[in-house]
């Protein structure tokens, strides 16, 4: 395509014959491309963390629940024969999945939905000094560390160690207010499920310290065996924990319960957005401020290539003329001009992405911290530090738009060509 | 005086002569200043907002307690009520309000379920000054004095605990020498929060009533005193921390939550990034637009300089060109901000994302808050840092030699 390679030569030589003109074009590209990766890079690191930390905790991926109970939360809303229904699950859901043999991907993560059950009941904690209300969770010892990162926030002492034992873990904060250490005794005093009295005393094997103050201060967990009898449950439980092989398996997961728990009637499955709904919407609610400073920015850069390219048409109209005159189109004009916008978009788009790609993987590296992190990352469960990531993705969206914002802001320069009389403007408008 | 008028009046006519150029830059201007102050006053009002509210909740802006007692919130942590140096301090010019309150950890129980709260003995005649619940009674009515022993649960509560107006729950907590203490308390109000985890997580009483309850006569363990202004709290805390003396703890709400207190520190970083960001995104163009000026008037310049202009006034007349391109743009912004914000002053709705809202602290109406200091803060970063964008073309300017100039083509 000789005829193509003649505009292409063109317009990078137009672009040159202003090389300040195009310098700082080019320059208001590269600063907002830049700013675009560094940030959504670092925004969508944020989120990320956010979902898995608060997720890993204690929610899952998703939880099975019986009808009502994820709104009020009574002690009567449980599931009959939990734990027999867990298990069903686990071995149907990855027996299917890969003919129970090779739990396995290609990459050796595991590829297992992970599932365990709890019951949940409002207790009143004693010790010998204090008494606190808390909420007591009973657990399966065996399967609980699949599912939730508490069991692994042992601070002192060890997790619960079977399912028959009669022991309990509490937070650090809890322990400290109860005034307990590792082998001392709790009562715990509440009503069970038929409302009867409920207590028990069981010695403390563990101390959790998760580093969130609330979490510390209410945590206590004990086999869900004890939890059934001090709690007169049953074989009952209050939820199936669920965590699918990664976040993007959930709603497949979610589908694969639900025709399992067809016959089982009236129990009701919820994802990770119906349990923890404030988590999407406050990402949503901050993506929406975020792109309103982007598009603002996209603006500004916008207008800065249209005034250029504006610029750069209007002192050439004699030009323009003369070339037309011979007989060039006005079509093969505006591809030229569009041309120049497109080249400058490409170099702008490229010195962008390697720039803000060199600062997001320096961030990686070292980490980026800013003031007021500490107490954001306990609000919502980050770390201090954030290790941005580079994708493909996170690297090409914004620079993308600012490169397709640039070539709509050329289009209007480029089409008023098709109005351009040749022998007024060889006149020199 | 005369010079400076014709410099004016010459860089505003060249400022026309390309007038699609300028018009381009006088819109990017306006946006870049009605962005820095929209989205600042958007962000001011959602910051305030949730420092009020968190505010009303915790409540007060200045708390006295026991010194164990956040770390501990135990019966045992309580102060006695203030004392005469206290008072005089307390019921001076500067503060608003105050309030003290008996404050434990305990489980409500109904005949059907049970759920863990905080029971505060409260005084309902000032602490309605202080907090949020005086004013949010839905059903019945609040408590009549420090002895009504009637009890004020939020309705999500009500609703868990299957119970009802009038009916009794059971309060059970400790007393002082640990032994369980429990009573059945009558409902007789009940209120409406911003939050279900308010809502379920308080229920209150006469002050007087909590304290027979609990056998604490005359103890408290929080004293929540509400100054005139949340931002202007160090007057009133370094009173209040004089009058009690180091046998007390006295914090200020952005200690006792330290999430909003950086939240509103590092506002003003943010802000002031948020301004200069915006305006070297619209500072390329300016300067784009003063090169252009200056390279099409190379022959002009060098004939003014030939017939014995100072470069002096060369320089000055596209700074003024600068100043005018700023100046009305600066000017078209601000205005279209006050008619942008101004019809949002009703506050804007945003309960569809009320669950995320209220994980960030926010309420789910947003008031935007245009404050002077923001306006003049932006007006002057744009206005300053243009000029000094401005700089390089206008010194080029002034240093062409004219022959030269005057040959260029």
């Amino acid at each position: 395509m000789p005829l193509n390679n003649i505009t292409f030569r063109l317009a990078w030589r137009n672009l040159w014959r202003q090389p300040r003109r195009t310098l700082l074009t080019l320059g208001a590209m590269v600063f907002a491309n830049t700013i675009l990766v560094c940030m959504i890079s670092l925004q969508f690191g944020m989120y990320g963390l956010m979902i898995d930390n608060t997720l890993s905790m204690l929610t899952g991926h998703l939880q099975v629940l019986a009808p009502g109970y994820k709104d009020d939360g009574k002690i009567r809303q449980s599931i009959d024969n939990a734990a027999a229904l867990a298990s069903v699950l686990r071995n149907d859901l990855n027996r299917s999945e890969s003919n129970g043999l090779e739990h396995k991907d290609a990459d050796g993560d595991d590829e297992r939905v992970k599932i365990s059950v709890r019951g949940k009941a409002f207790a009143l904690a004693s010790s010998e000094e204090r008494s606190f209300g808390i909420l007591v969770m009973g657990v399966l010892p065996e399967h609980e560390p699949q599912v939730s990162s508490i069991p692994g926030l042992i601070h002192r002492g060890r997790y619960l160690s079977s399912g028959t034992a009669q022991e309990v873990v509490i937070g650090s904060v809890l322990a400290r207010n109860l005034q307990v250490d590792l082998n001392d005794e709790i009562t715990f005093i509440g009503s069970g499920r038929d409302g009867s009295f409920a207590a028990a005393v069981i010695s403390v094997v563990g101390i959790i310290q998760s580093g969130m103050t609330d979490l510390d201060r209410s945590i206590a967990q004990m086999p869900l065996h004890l939890f059934q009898e001090t709690f007169t449950m049953g074989n009952g439980a209050h939820e199936i924990v669920i965590r699918a092989p990664d976040l993007s398996r959930v709603e497949e997961t979610v589908n694969r319960v639900q025709q399992r728990l067809e016959n089982d009637s009236g129990l009701k499955v919820y994802d990770w957005d119906q349990l923890e709904p404030g988590l999407k919407q406050s990402i949503q609610a901050d993506l929406i401020s975020a792109w309103f400073m982007y598009g603002v920015l996209i603006t500004l850069v916008a207008f800065s290539v249209l005034n250029t390219v504006l610029m750069s048409v209007l002192e050439r109209t004699r030009e323009f003329g003369i070339v037309m005159a011979l007989g060039l189109t006005p079509g093969r004009l505006g591809r030229l001009v569009m041309l120049e916008t497109a080249i400058m978009g490409v170099l702008g788009l490229v010195s962008g992405i390697l720039i803000g790609a060199a600062l997001v993987g320096w961030g990686g590296i070292y980490g980026i911290s800013f003031p007021g992190m500490d107490e954001m990352g306990k609000q919502f469960n980050l770390p201090a530090r954030i290790y941005p990531e580079l994708t493909v993705f996170q690297l090409t969206l914004g620079p993308s738009i600012v490169f397709a914002a640039t070539l709509l802001a050329s289009s209007w320069p480029a089409l008023r060509l098709y109005w351009l009389e040749p022998v007024q403007a060889m006149r020199g408008a | 005086m005369k010079m400076i008028a014709i410099v004016s009046r010459l860089a505003w006519r060249n400022l026309w002569r390309n007038h699609r150029r300028t018009l381009i830059m006088l819109v990017t201007i306006a946006v870049g200043i009605w962005a820095m102050i929209f989205m600042t006053a958007l962000m001011r009002g959602m910051v305030n907002e949730m420092v009020r509210d968190a505010v009303r909740v915790l409540p007060g802006h200045v708390q006295i307690h026991h010194p164990a007692y956040l770390d501990d919130p135990n019966i045992v942590n309580s102060i006695a009520a203030p004392d005469e140096k206290l008072l005089e301090v307390l019921n001076g010019p500067d503060i608003v309000a105050w309030t003290t309150r008996v404050r434990v950890p305990a489980v409500v129980s109904s005949a059907r379920e049970s759920r863990s709260v905080t029971f505060l003995g409260v005084d309902p005649a000032t602490e309605a000054a202080v907090s949020f619940v005086a004013g949010d009674i839905v059903q019945g009515g609040f408590l009549e004095n420090g002895d009504d022993d009637g009890i004020i649960v939020g309705r999500k509560l009500l609703e868990t605990l299957e119970t009802d107006m009038g009916k009794r729950v059971v309060i059970m907590t400790q007393d002082p020498d640990n032994e369980i203490a429990d009573r059945g308390f009558r409902i007789t109000g009940v209120f409406d929060a911003n939050t279900d985890a308010l809502e379920e997580g308080y229920v209150f009483t006469g002050v007087k009533a909590a304290q027979g309850f609990l056998g604490i006569p005359d103890r408290i363990h929080e004293v929540a005193i509400v100054g005139s202004d949340f931002r202007q709290i160090d007057g009133i805390y370094k009173a209040i921390a004089d009058a009690t003396g180091p046998d007390f703890s006295v914090l200020s709400w952005t200690e006792l939550n330290r999430y909003l207190g950086t939240l509103l520190g590092v506002m003003d970083g943010f802000v002031l990034i948020w301004f200069v960001v915006v305006f070297l995104a619209l500072s390329f163009g300016l300067v784009n637009t003063l090169v252009m000026a200056v390279f099409e008037r190379v022959r002009e310049i060098g004939l003014m300089l030939a017939l014995g202009v100072k470069p002096m006034i060369i320089l000055s007349q596209i700074i003024a060109e600068s100043l005018w391109l700023l100046g009305i743009g600066a000017l078209t912004g601000n205005l279209i901000a006050w008619l942008t914000i101004r019809p949002l002053r009703e506050g804007i709705d945003l309960s569809s994302y009320a669950d995320g809202m209220e994980m960030f602290g926010y309420s789910t109406t947003l008031y935007p808050e245009m404050t002077m200091g923001d306006v003049v803060t932006a007006n002057l970063v744009v206005l300053s840092l243009g000029i000094i964008a401005s700089l390089s073309p206008a010194i080029r300017a002034s240093r062409y030699q004219p022959v030269e100039a005057l040959t260029k083509v």
